[in-house]
């Protein structure tokens, strides 16, 4: 991308990473339990996280460097359609409120680590548990990839790697270096370590967007400019589809898109098993209630960032790769010392969920595969050796996808994974509230979505590719263009409710559900909630 | 379900509703996409369109800052309520 490496910058870059490091191997000895040998401990981080860890937790968690470079490159790309992901942030809090609380308290009450725990308590059924857990893995995995196509992008405009013509071990030394230290300190110190890296990553990420928000106006010619700019360059014609570039508000046609695409992601994210992870480690109910009314500082942040895509097009950066367009802007605009700043934000951002990731995703193959299917008397010693193992293989996983394919491979998989994820929703969220769907029902909607899902996104062609082009379609019966995964969603709910008055009437095995009305509202404290694991030392670090 | 005299606090009450009403208000406001897409009136230069939506994450903000204290007052309440009226299988 650019002429030589930036040393000021990569110096920067290299010392905040290896500060990062070190807090990610201190990270084992912070509020250590007395029993390390258990999942809650390795993969939860002991369920004893307050307000402000688990707002840093979450936060480094759901706003990933992925999102960071892409969402800014969308806006960069084709304007407002890119900015959708600003109500998607604001939907994901209400429902956080309503759903979440709940989640934690039969969590706590049965000792459920996964989302597939509790929907194979709550519907007395290992396959649709399989189902849940082998869509949570599936769908992690690429985004896991693509924390990694991040911390490329950063170390392309610092001008490490090489261009085309370097050795591919060379090229990619970097990359292997960064995440062979992460996958060393997640499997020594677990969900501690991304909890505590999280607090650098999030204050780096604020100062940056803080100063390139004032900054970078300034040095443009202020909003006006920077708008009038984006306005000429999105009105000009785009050859390979033959109409304007994009647009600063979306037209008529394209609202379903925007509304379909905020509601569809909104309801998916939660569905994440990173995200749950992150949830179940929190201490009680009230810090998911009261995260929910924190957290949104971070939507300010991420439209904030959106912004920065016109300022992009407005500094006349030119990339092939969208990508580029705000690392290049850093490098452009910034000082190097800063721009050093700018890339280790984004360069930790990847770090952190993508720890949490491979966390999750080890976590449903411990509890809903290995401990359901392979070995049901696993010790909780034997399970938390397996969970780092497989958190270790799901990161090398990543890797080798990332290296060996093409970076739009671990795109369209994404793609599928937020479609795919959205699947789950019946059975979890609606598990929480209600028992009146049946297992199988639920298990038929699920299958349905997930077929028409993929059919759907695999027929979207764009200019570029012939498949997988993009997460929009035509909705069937109503015309307009919408998210493939809300209609999958709404597929996958009308066979559900159809198809359990069916079986309902034929009276087929309901299976056990073994949790209780109260159970839903339990709090820590109460009677058989496993507060906090008895910490190994008084007055342990921090 | 019901036992004896005693009368259970109902399901729906005002203050609940109110906090639906704030839960519920974000989703209104914007998948409502068609009530704000559009590039006038700009603030310092930033287009409506952009503007409003972070004004919305503030407003949503607020809004579940509200139910979260109404919600921690219900239950207040309701649990007071409960001891007074003597325990309840």
């Amino acid at each position: 991308m650019n002429d030589g490496v930036n040393g000021v910058a990569l110096a920067v870059f290299i010392i905040f990473f290896l500060a990062v490091t070190v807090v990610g191997f201190m990270a084992a000895r912070w509020r250590k339990a007395e029993n390390e040998n258990s999942l809650d401990e390795w993969g939860l981080g002991g369920r004893s996280f307050g307000t402000w860890v688990t707002w840093f937790l979450l936060g480094g968690d759901l706003y990933t460097a992925y999102t960071f470079v892409a969402v800014p490159a969308a806006i960069y790309a084709a304007g407002a359609a890119g900015f959708f992901a600003v109500p998607y942030t604001i939907l994901i809090y209400p429902l956080m409120f309503v759903f979440l609380p709940r989640l934690w308290s039969v969590s706590h009450k049965h000792g459920y680590v996964t989302t597939s725990d509790f929907v194979r308590g709550r519907f007395g059924s290992k396959g649709l548990s399989l189902a849940v857990a082998v869509t949570g893995i599936l769908a992690t995995m690429p985004y896991i990839a693509l924390q990694l196509v991040g911390i490329q992008a950063v170390l392309d405009v610092m001008g490490v790697g090489g261009g085309e013509d370097t050795n591919w071990f060379v090229k990619d030394l970097p990359l292997l270096i960064a995440f062979g230290v992460l996958a060393a300190y997640t499997y020594s110190s677990g969900l501690r370590a991304p909890a505590l890296i999280a607090f650098v990553k999030d204050a780096l990420i604020y100062l940056v967007i803080g100063v390139a928000i004032i900054y970078i106006p300034i040095k443009l010619g202020g909003f006006d400019e920077i708008f009038k700019a984006a306005g000429d360059a999105f009105s000009q014609t785009n050859p390979a589809t033959g109409n304007p570039r994009g647009a600063l508000a979306p037209g008529e046609a394209s609202q379903w898109t925007y509304a379909t695409l905020a509601l569809g992601s909104a309801l998916a994210l939660f569905m994440y098993p990173h995200s749950v992870t992150a949830v179940l480690s929190s201490r009680s109910r009230d810090v998911i209630r009261r995260n929910s009314t924190i957290l949104p500082l971070y939507s300010l942040m991420l439209g904030l960032l959106g912004l920065l895509g016109f300022m992009a097009i407005a500094a006349g950066i030119k990339v092939t790769n969208g990508q580029l367009a705000i690392p290049q802007l850093f490098e452009n605009m910034f000082p190097a010392w800063f721009a050093g700043v700018a890339f280790a934000a984004i360069g930790i951002g990847a770090l952190v969920p993508a720890a949490i990731m491979s966390i999750a995703a080890a976590n449903l193959f411990t509890r809903n595969i290995y401990k359901d299917f392979l070995k049901p008397d696993a010790t909780p010693e034997q399970e938390t050796k397996v969970s780092k193992l497989v958190s270790l293989v799901v990161k090398v996983g990543a890797l080798v996808f990332v290296l060996t394919m093409d970076k739009t491979v671990a795109i369209n998989f994404q793609l599928l994974g937020g479609i795919w994820i959205l699947q789950t929703f019946p059975a979890l969220v609606g598990g929480l509230f209600t028992r009146w769907m049946h297992r199988w029902a639920l298990l038929a909607g699920w299958a349905v979505g997930m077929l028409y899902g993929t059919l759907a996104a695999y027929g979207v062609a764009s200019p570029t590719q012939k498949h997988f082009g993009g997460s929009s379609k035509e909705i069937p019966g109503i015309g307009e263009i919408g998210y493939i995964g809300l209609t999958a969603f709404v597929l996958n709910v009308v066979v559900t409710v159809v198809l359990t008055f069916v079986l309902r009437a034929l009276k087929a095995p309901e299976g056990l559900d073994e949790t209780k009305a109260s159970d839903y509202t339990a709090d820590a404290g109460d009677p058989g909630v496993v507060v906090e694991l008895p910490p190994a030392t008084a007055g342990a670090v921090h | 379900m019901s036992q004896g005299p005693e009368v259970r606090p109902p399901v729906v009450t005002p203050v609940r509703a109110v906090i639906v009403l704030c839960l519920v208000a974000p989703f209104v406001a914007m998948l409502w996409v068609g009530s704000y897409a559009k590039v006038d009136p700009a603030f310092i230069g930033i287009p409506f369109f952009y503007w409003y939506q972070m004004l919305w994450v503030v407003i949503s903000t607020a809004l579940t800052m509200t139910a979260y204290q109404l919600w921690q007052r219900d239950q207040r309440v309701r649990k007071a309520s409960a001891q007074d009226g003597g325990a309840s299988a």
